[in-house]
C-alpha cells in the first residue's frame, strides 16, 4: 500500500519537474506562430514573425557574427583541447593537478567573473574590441570543454594499438595520424559541436568583450528583449533552441557509438 | 628526451592560452582590486584596501546579503525538488534512464537568455500565467510577480536545476541497493531508512549539487536583470555597473575577487569528492 502510494507521488513529482523545465520552451515556441503581438492569447497561426527576420539586416549581421565566432573559437578550442586530453591521459609530469584544475576554472567560476577579466587585459594590452577579442575569451573556456569530452571517449580506448602501431615502426606522427585519431574521432566531434553551442549561445564573455560592430546573435537578442516581449524574438528563440538541441542531440549520438 | 618533446607539443598550446587569456587576465583584476579609482574612470594606481572595506558600505551591502540570501534559497528549493527526481530516475530502466537524463541536461545546452525570456512572457502582469488564471477566474485581476525577487528564484531554480540532479543522481545510482534491504529487513520504516541510510549514502551527491548550484547563484547576472526589479539588485548586477557605467573597475575587481574567493574555497571542498563539474555534466552513466 504505501510503497504504491510513494510511486505514485514519485511519478506524479516527475511529471510535475519535466514540465516545468519544458513548459517555458514549448510557450516560447508556441507564441513565435500567434497572429496577435501580445504573447498571451492565442489568435491564431502565423509566419509573420518568421518572414520579418530574415528583413531584419541587424539581426542577420549578428547571426553572421556568431556564427564566425563559433566556427573559429570552435577550431582552435578543438585542435588545442584534443591535443590537451591526449597529453593528460598519457602522460606524467610535475604540476598535473595544477594544470587540471586551471584548465577547468573557466568553466567554474561564475562567467561574468571571466568577462570582466577579459575585459580588463584586453584595455591592458590594448586590443581592439571585436569578434577576434571574444573569439579568444571563447576558447579559453572551450578548450576544457572538449578535453573533458575526448577524455572520456579516450577512457575505453586501448592504449596497446598506439604501441602495436609504434613496434611495427610507425613515427609517433603516423600514430597519430592512422591510429589514435581515427579512434577517438566520434568524441571530438562531438566536443567541437558542444564548444559550437556554447559559443554560439554565450552571451555574458561577448556583453563585455564585444566591440562596435560585432554584436553577436544573443547580444541581439538582448537588445531586443529590453526593447520589450515581441514575437519577433519568439521566432528567432525557436529557431536558436532548435538548432542547438539538434547540435547538442547529434554530439550525444556520437558519444554513445562504441 | 623524445618524450619531453612530445609532452611539450599536446600540452604547451593549453598551457600557453590558459596563461596568456586566463591566468594573466584574472591576475590583473586582482591587482586591480587594491588600487582605486581615478576621477575620469580611470585607474589610480596607489594601494588600498578601500574597496574591500567598501563591500560592506550599507549602499551595496546589501545587494550583497540578497544574493547570499537567494543563492541560499534556491540551492535548498533545488536539492528539495531535485532529490525526488534523481531517485526516480535512478530506479528506472536503462533505456528510460538515458532518455530522462538527456531531457534533463538538453535544456542547459540551450541559450540561457532565450529561456529566461520565455520566463519573462509567463509571468508579465499581461502574459500568460495571468490570462490562464483570470480565465479559470481563480483571481479577478491580474497580479504583479515579473521585476521582484520571486521572478528571480522562479527564474533561478529554472535554470539551475539540472547542476543538482546530474551529481545527486549519479550518487543515488551508486547507492548499494542492499543496505536498503538491510535496512527494511531489520525493521525500519522507509522514512527511517531515507534519513539514515539513504541521505548519509549519498552524501556527495548532495555536497556537490549544492556547490554546483550555489556558485552559478552567486555571480547571476542575466536572470536578475531580466526577471528583477530595480530592488533585486544582486552582486552580479553590481559588477556590471562598476565596468559598464559607474566605470569603477577597481571596486568591481573587488567584488570579482570575493566572489571568486568563495568559489575556490568551494571547489576545494568539492574536489575532495572526486569527479569535476564537466564530467559529470557529460557522463550519461
Amino acid at each position: 500500500m504505501s510503497v504504491r502510494v510513494w510511486k505514485i507521488y514519485f511519478n506524479i513529482h516527475a511529471g510535475l519537474i519535466y514540465s516545468f523545465l519544458y513548459f517555458p520552451i514549448i510557450i516560447l515556441m508556441v507564441f513565435s506562430f500567434n497572429q496577435e503581438r501580445i504573447n498571451a492569447v492565442w489568435t491564431g497561426f502565423t509566419f509573420n514573425w518568421y518572414e520579418t527576420l530574415f528583413k531584419d539586416a541587424e539581426l542577420l549581421n549578428a547571426v553572421g557574427n556568431s556564427l564566425l565566432v563559433g566556427f573559429f573559437s570552435t577550431i582552435l578550442s578543438t585542435i588545442i583541447g584534443t591535443l590537451t586530453a591526449l597529453g593528460m591521459v598519457r602522460f606524467r609530469f610535475p604540476g598535473k593537478k595544477i594544470l587540471d584544475a586551471v584548465l577547468h576554472l573557466p568553466i567554474i567560476i561564475p562567467d561574468i567573473v571571466m568577462a570582466i577579466a577579459m575585459l580588463s587585459f584586453y584595455v591592458f594590452i590594448n586590443l581592439i574590441l571585436g569578434l577576434f577579442s571574444i573569439i579568444i575569451a571563447h576558447v579559453s573556456f572551450n578548450i576544457a570543454f572538449v578535453a573533458v569530452v575526448v577524455r572520456t571517449r579516450l577512457a575505453g580506448f586501448d592504449m596497446d594499438l598506439e604501441k602495436a602501431a609504434m613496434d611495427l615502426g610507425a613515427t609517433p606522427f603516423k600514430t597519430l595520424r592512422y591510429i589514435t585519431l581515427p579512434l577517438i574521432m566520434p568524441g571530438v566531434i562531438a566536443g567541437a559541436l558542444l564548444a559550437f553551442t556554447i559559443s554560439w549561445d554565450d552571451f555574458m564573455i561577448a556583453f563585455f568583450t564585444s566591440g562596435v560592430g560585432s554584436t553577436t546573435l544573443p547580444l541581439k537578442v538582448y537588445s531586443m528583449i529590453k526593447f520589450g516581449v515581441t514575437p519577433e524574438i519568439n521566432a528567432i528563440s525557436t529557431i536558436t533552441l532548435l538548432f542547438t538541441m539538434t547540435l547538442f542531440f547529434i554530439a550525444m549520438r556520437l558519444l554513445r557509438t562504441k | 628526451m623524445r618524450q619531453l618533446s612530445q609532452k611539450f607539443t599536446f600540452l604547451f598550446p593549453a598551457v600557453f592560452w590558459l596563461m596568456f587569456f586566463f591566468v594573466i587576465p584574472l591576475t590583473i583584476i586582482f591587482v586591480y582590486s587594491f588600487f582605486e579609482r581615478g576621477i575620469y574612470g580611470g585607474i589610480e594606481y596607489v594601494f588600498s584596501f578601500n574597496n574591500y572595506y567598501r563591500v560592506i558600505d550599507p549602499l551595496y551591502l546589501k545587494a550583497v546579503l540578497r544574493t547570499v540570501y537567494i543563492a541560499s534559497l534556491n540551492t535548498l528549493i533545488c536539492l528539495i525538488i531535485g532529490y525526488p527526481l534523481a531517485y526516480f530516475i535512478s530506479n528506472q530502466s536503462q533505456r528510460k534512464k538515458n532518455i530522462l537524463l538527456f531531457l534533463v541536461t538538453l535544456p542547459f545546452w540551450t541559450n540561457f537568455l532565450v529561456r529566461i525570456y520565455a520566463w519573462m512572457i509567463i509571468l508579465r502582469t499581461e502574459g500568460f500565467l495571468n490570462n490562464v488564471l483570470l480565465w479559470m477566474n481563480l483571481i479577478n485581476k491580474p497580479f504583479e510577480i515579473l521585476f521582484t525577487d520571486k521572478a528571480v528564484l522562479i527564474g533561478m531554480v529554472y535554470g539551475y536545476l539540472p547542476f543538482m540532479i546530474l551529481p545527486l543522481y549519479a550518487s543515488i545510482e551508486k547507492l548499494d541497493r542492499n543496505y536498503l534491504d538491510a535496512a527494511r529487513d531489520l525493521g525500519a520504516t522507509p522514512i527511517k531508512t531515507f534519513w539514515r541510510v539513504i541521505i548519509p549514502l549519498t552524501k556527495p551527491g548532495i555536497i556537490a549539487g549544492s556547490i554546483l548550484v550555489f556558485v552559478p547563484s552567486l555571480g547571476a547576472f542575466i536572470i536578475p536583470d531580466l526577471l528583477g526589479g530595480a530592488k533585486s539588485m544582486m552582486i552580479g548586477n553590481l559588477i556590471k555597473d562598476q565596468f559598464l557605467s559607474a566605470r569603477d573597475w577597481p571596486f568591481g575587481s573587488a567584488l570579482s575577487f570575493i566572489v571568486m574567493a568563495v568559489v575556490l574555497i568551494l571547489l576545494m571542498i568539492y574536489l575532495r569528492f572526486g569527479q569535476t563539474v564537466s564530467e559529470k555534466l557529460y557522463s550519461n552513466k
